[in-house]
């Protein structure tokens, strides 16, 4: 037991910074499978390479680009985003928690008289509730925005450098044994594919 | 006959096509090139000399908060009657230009106001600086700063005593560190992809950094479709956010029972005031962008600044409405102590604060009635500096003239800046332009993302 301490103490305060830097790093590790991307540089014809594809009778197809591509999710068929949901319930849980706490704390647990108001004043608390209102609403979107994106996530994989400036990427999963890789690489190039990486993603 | 017609209709067509957007027929390649590019180069020595000066006025600053605090309120000019000076004022005017970045970000996208995409980032990094700037005044004017935690609730052992939620000045607090969150909250989720265009441009420690801080984002199709709904909503609780700051800030007077203070235009006039100095902040800051970035004059375009210069002259006009109508409500309340301070306002002793706030703020934008002076560039900056020293005046007299005469003559007093409050007041733009010149070389001022959408659009 002693040996064990002593161990302890001997390992500094950065080897244990690092330690813990690390563990958080393997935490955030980002999930990755397989992928067959294509690369295109010009918005225009990747647009309709998806079309085609699809119209191929492709579906578990995905996209990188380095900015949101009108028209795109259709063709992806992505569902609307489920975020607005968890606004409206955190954004009332806000609200109720205003309404709440004004309430208990000037009401309940230490009721005074100030200004000779009644001590449960509800005009004078609509703007404390209406601020927690938009805090929690807010925060909790982009906490559900963070959760949706897996992010945060350390040293995601690249597959391009150039797909967070100005090229655009198409690509499937090759976990899904019935996609054929040679027969992919071709519909990508037929469909007129600058590039073909394969990599994890 | 045919040819003519046909020809007319060309000429037509050719009118009616909007200006664009982004000039200059930018790929997508160009336009993070030409972003981002302003991070990666080491700045010239008009850069390092001018961020030198701001960063010692914003030393000289820390030095006057530093003798303030531990001297004592005293430095300052407040004293019986005007218990409101410098730091209140100052406060109002900088949560004011706080306001016009949230208003480009949010309201202006869920009007579909396109043309807002190139100065967004940059109106809300201004938004983001200038609250934190105004966050430090109220501290200061308690004179006890360290016990400021006294203004959250949270359980003590003193009852636990909970603060007054009927107090404006709670609702102000709660108000500020709500709009502050948001506002920066807003301002990061717009850059992290931002961040992974710089990230994926850069080496070494650079790539580490912006590695971090875009958060490891993708960019996938399922990505930006969650991207785009969060930043939606994000604005649409921003939009009433923003309106709530100022008109809560407003409260603070207008929950008061003195004549000048106790009016219910307050909300509105306060709003539209906080408009009228951020957009003004927003045209000072962006001519100087386009001054000493010339690359940034294809996106923020001639088009972008008579845009702004629309709505200072449109929202200056509202504030000189409010003046009118509160000489007005004056007048036809009856009241003679509401009649006598507002009379004071305009000839008593602080006359000139009144007309310094009243020719800045209403006269001197009214220039932007002609085109060829909404888009000249010297004319705004000239304009936008007056906004602005008219919209500190504007406190200045809301504050000042309404404090000094008391009910009673036996209270009357007059109210003189010391060297204390000179010093806050200037060393409070060393710590808002340190912070802006920091932001515009290592962070991306203009939206990568963003503009690439709008990069074919016109006007």
């Amino acid at each position: 037991m002693n040996k064990v301490a002593e161990k302890k103490n001997k390992q500094s305060i950065l080897d244990r910074f690092v330690g813990l830097l690390l563990q958080v790093k393997e935490s955030l590790a980002p999930e990755t499978e397989p992928v067959l991307a294509g690369i295109w540089s010009d918005e225009g014809s990747f647009l309709s390479a998806v079309k085609e594809l699809k119209q191929k009778g492709y579906k578990k197809m995905s996209a990188i680009t380095p900015c949101p591509v009108h028209g795109l999710e259709e063709l992806l068929e992505i569902k609307r985003s489920w975020i607005p949901w968890v606004t409206f319930v955190f954004g009332s849980a806000g609200c109720l928690f205003g309404l709440w706490f004004t309430w208990w704390t000037s009401a309940v647990d230490w009721p005074l008289i100030v200004g000779g108001k009644p001590f449960w004043s509800l005009p004078a608390f609509i703007p404390v509730i209406f601020e927690c209102t938009i805090l929690l609403g807010a925060l909790s979107s982009v906490a559900a925005l963070f959760y949706a994106c897996k992010i945060p996530s350390v040293d995601p994989p690249v597959l391009d450098k150039d797909l967070t400036s100005h090229k655009f990427a198409l690509y499937f999963s090759l976990k899904d044994k019935k996609l054929s890789t040679e027969e992919l690489e071709k519909e990508l190039l037929a469909v007129g594919a600058e590039k073909i990486i394969q990599s994890d993603f | 006959m045919n040819e003519v017609k046909h020809k007319s209709n060309s000429r037509a067509s050719e009118s009616l096509e909007r200006p664009p957007l982004v000039t200059g027929k930018k790929t997508f390649k160009n336009i993070t090139d030409d972003i981002c590019s302003l991070t990666e180069k080491l700045p010239g020595w008009g850069y390092f000399s001018a961020l030198f000066s701001v960063k010692s006025l914003f030393l000289f600053y820390i030095v006057i908060m530093g003798s303030i605090v531990a001297v004592g309120m005293g430095l300052m000019g407040v004293n019986h009657p005007v218990g409101w000076g410098t730091d209140i004022i100052t406060f109002v005017f900088w949560i004011g230009i706080g306001h016009a970045g949230t208003l480009i970000s949010a309201i202006l996208f869920l009007f579909r106001q396109k043309w807002r995409t190139s100065i967004a980032r940059t109106a809300e990094a201004m938004t983001v600086f200038a609250v934190m700037t105004a966050g430090i005044f109220p501290l200061l004017h308690t004179g006890r700063p360290w016990l400021a935690y006294w203004l959250l609730p949270y359980p003590n052992q003193r009852g636990p005593l909970w603060v007054n939620f009927r107090s404006p000045l709670v609702w102000d607090v709660f108000a500020v560190s709500t709009y502050a969150t948001v506002s920066i909250v807003f301002w990061y989720i717009g850059m992290v992809p931002d961040m992974a265009t710089l990230r994926d441009r850069s080496k070494g420690i650079r790539r580490h950094i912006y590695g971090i801080l875009s958060m490891g984002w993708r960019g996938t199709a399922r990505n930006w479709s969650h991207y785009e709904m969060t930043y939606m909503l994000l604005a649409a609780l921003s939009t009433p956010l923003v309106l709530s700051v100022h008109s809560i800030v407003s409260f603070d007077f207008a929950t008061a029972s003195l004549p000048g203070w106790h009016t219910t235009i307050f909300p509105p006039y306060f709003v539209a005031g906080a408009i009228f100095s951020g957009f003004g902040m927003v045209v000072t800051l962006m001519c100087l962008v386009r001054l000493f970035v010339p690359r940034f004059k294809d996106y923020v375009t001639l088009n972008h600044m008579e845009a702004m210069n629309k709505i200072i002259m449109l929202t200056g006009m509202m504030v000189g409405y409010a003046y009118a109508s509160e000489f007005f409500i004056a007048w036809y309340s009856g009241s003679d102590f509401e009649q006598y301070v507002f009379l004071n306002r305009a000839a008593g002793p602080y006359w000139w604060s009144y007309w310094i706030m009243v020719s800045c703020n209403v006269f001197i934008p009214q220039v932007f009635w002609f085109k060829k002076v909404r888009r000249n560039i010297i004319v705004m900056f000239i304009v936008s500096i007056f906004v602005n020293i008219g919209m500190w005046f504007e406190r200045y007299v809301i504050v000042v003239t309404s404090l000094h005469r008391d009910f009673l003559p036996a209270n009357w007093g007059m109210f003189d800046l010391t060297f204390f409050d000179f010093g806050a007041l200037i060393g409070s733009f060393g710590m808002f332009l340190t912070l802006f010149l920091l932001y515009i070389r290592t962070l991306p001022a203009i939206s990568v993302a963003e503009v690439k959408t709008v990069a074919h659009e016109g006007h």
